[in-house]
């Protein structure tokens, strides 16, 4: 029987043939975990489990990114504990500056296609844009899987979706992964995983874009598979293929070849409107940034419209680059020098605000068009503040004007 | 006698406990004061050991933090009760040793602020006169709950659940 890409990665993992619904025990490849919560899953593994040592620290890696730098004497405090703990251990750690975790495993190719990439961050699906299975676990599986080297998964179910057409001007990934969450709601795809085929034309930063919002629409992973024009990025193993014969619990086929620009409303992600249908909303707080669209791509289609410019009297527009690599390349083209004589404020590479815990935390009156993943209420400050989603060519419009702004008219 | 505490739908993380109350933002203070602080403040300030979260759709949606389900924990929550979860959350709970359901019945029999018996050994919710049936969990679910968590199950049995 055929199987869909998640099932050939497992069944590789675990040395037999497993199909959805099964249960396997697997070695994850990568085990990654961020600043936000190494020093509680630290403490599970000596406190808990009693282990001085984690079973096999290279691969482990460690990413200093949800609060970068620190902002408190307490996070400050616990960076140091997890700098500690990485040398102890023997472990690859990325400071505070170097970026988002999700980024950053892309970036050095630590997850890469047909490998098993256990986070504990539920955007660990993003991944799955290099087509590797990548998936979140809280810190008690985090800190076992440290112990034993193992960890135990049900094998998902897959919800196929089909790509026909390419983007309009003005409309790209992020409007395509918003449509997605509209169509399968915030938990159509509970348990599942996302398998995005059609899309072998799409280069590697639209692929993570999508990857990274399968968990908003449930899923357990969101595979792209590594195929295509951004092969160039991947070594992918001849095992794994796009299998004819796969099964599929459901299939969505879109066509984006008149995709209108979408925007997600307050306080849930699978809230999405077309544009039209919020335009004019007064905005205060414009972020560009996340491992959703934080990438050179993402600040360029701002840029792209910022240029020459100044954004609106009463914005503040934030940008957030998603790695220190991604900023160079911004700084090196003149995308940064735009995006700053328009008036951007630019953060440390990392989460930034998106969280809500530094560097733009957002005040009870504000309201704020973000290029992240996320628009839970009090995600990023104030429970009171209003949070859209929509993409960087979006946000850029709206910076200009103050009042969502649909970009293919600017 | 266990208080209920109804929400609706999509209940996601961040109302659980927002990510400014996280330990590592707050590393002196209990997360458990912080469970719906924002969203539900009387929660935050009423909860009782015992008593019973009741949801509907896709319960704990949103980010893999374990600490909102260690807020729940430290409440001492009796169970919870919805119509469906969020993947990462179910499994965090699991782990934690928090035990919980789905049951379109229960959730539709139970309203905010009822008052009632909850006797998990026998598999029972009462609510005056009326008694409900919880559902029979998966096996593995079941084994994890007896055992108090995934670390206690782990220690007792030097494997995973289905490992062979
Ligand atoms: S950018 Fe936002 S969504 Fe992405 S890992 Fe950081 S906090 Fe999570």
């Amino acid at each position: 029987m055929g199987q869909t890409v998640a099932e050939q990665i497992l069944s590789h993992r675990a040395g037999k043939t497993v199909k959805a619904g099964d249960f396997v025990v697997v070695e994850p490849d990568v085990v990654m975990s961020h600043d936000s919560l190494t020093p509680g899953i630290i403490k599970i593994l000596r406190q808990e489990l009693g282990m001085e040592k984690v079973r096999h620290p290279e691969r482990l890696v460690f990413v200093l990114d949800h609060v970068a730098p620190a902002s408190t004497v307490g996070t400050a405090d616990l960076q140091n504990q997890v700098r500690r703990f990485a040398q102890e251990q023997d472990v690859r750690l990325f400071d505070v500056g170097r970026g988002i975790c999700h980024q950053v495993l892309v970036e050095e190719k630590i997850a890469a296609p047909g490998k098993i990439v256990i986070g504990s961050d539920s955007h660990s699906t993003g991944y799955g844009s290099v087509g590797a299975f990548g998936t979140g676990m809280g810190s008690t599986d985090i800190a076992l899987i440290w112990a034993t080297g193992r960890t135990w998964l049900r094998v998902p179910e897959t919800y196929r979706v089909i790509v026909e057409g390419r983007f309009p001007p003005g409309v790209d990934a992020k409007d395509l992964a918003l449509k997605l969450c509209r169509e399968i709601t915030i938990d159509g795809a509970n348990y599942m995983a996302v398998e995005y085929h059609g899309l072998d034309w799409m280069p590697l930063e639209n692929r993570q874009t999508l990857a990274s919002m399968a968990v908003e629409m449930g899923g357990k992973a969101g595979i792209v598979p590594p195929f295509g024009v951004a092969a160039e990025h991947f070594s992918t193993p001849e095992w794994l293929s796009i299998d004819p014969g796969a099964q599929y619990a459901r299939t969505l086929t879109v066509d984006i070849s008149s995709l209108e620009p979408q925007v997600s409303k307050p306080h849930a992600v699978d809230h999405v409107v077309d544009l039209s249908d919020v335009a004019g909303t007064h905005v205060d707080v414009v972020f560009i940034g996340t491992c959703t669209n934080g990438r050179y791509e993402d600040m360029k289609a701002a840029a792209g419209l910022l240029a020459g410019k100044r954004i609106a009297k009463n914005v503040r527009l934030i940008v957030t680059p998603a790695s220190s690599r991604e900023l160079a390349r911004a700084a090196a083209d003149g995308t940064l020098t735009a995006l700053l004589e328009a008036g951007a404020t630019l953060t440390t590479p990392g989460c930034g605000m998106c969280m809500g815990r530094h560097q733009g935390t957002l005040g009870e009156e504000d309201v704020c068009l973000s290029t992240a993943n996320r628009n839970f209420k009090g995600r990023m400050g104030s429970p009171n503040a209003q949070i859209y989603l929509a993409s960087p060519a979006v946000a850029a419009a709206t910076a200009l004007t103050g009042a969502i702004t649909d970009p293919r008219g600017c | 006698m266990s208080t209920v505490w109804k929400f609706g739908a999509d209940v996601d993380t961040d109302q659980i406990v927002p990510g400014r109350y996280a330990p590592y933002m707050r590393p002196d203070a209990d997360v458990g004061e912080a469970a719906f602080i924002e969203a539900r403040p009387e929660f935050a300030k009423n909860a009782q050991a015992g008593d019973v979260i009741v949801a509907l759709e896709n319960f704990g949606c949103g980010s893999s933090r374990e600490y909102a389900v260690e807020a729940l924990r430290r409440r001492k929550v009796g169970a919870i009760i919805a119509l469906s979860f969020a993947r990462i959350f179910y499994r965090n709970a699991l782990n934690l040793g928090i035990p919980l359901f789905e049951s379109p019945e229960i959730v539709a029999a139970l309203q905010d602020g009822d008052e009632v018996t909850l006797d998990i050994p026998n598999q029972r919710v009462r609510l005056g006169e009326k008694s409900y049936l919880l559902p029979e969990l998966p096996v593995f679910a079941r084994e994890i709950l007896e055992a108090g968590g995934i670390v206690p199950y782990v220690r007792m049995h030097g494997r995973f659940p289905e490992e062979e």
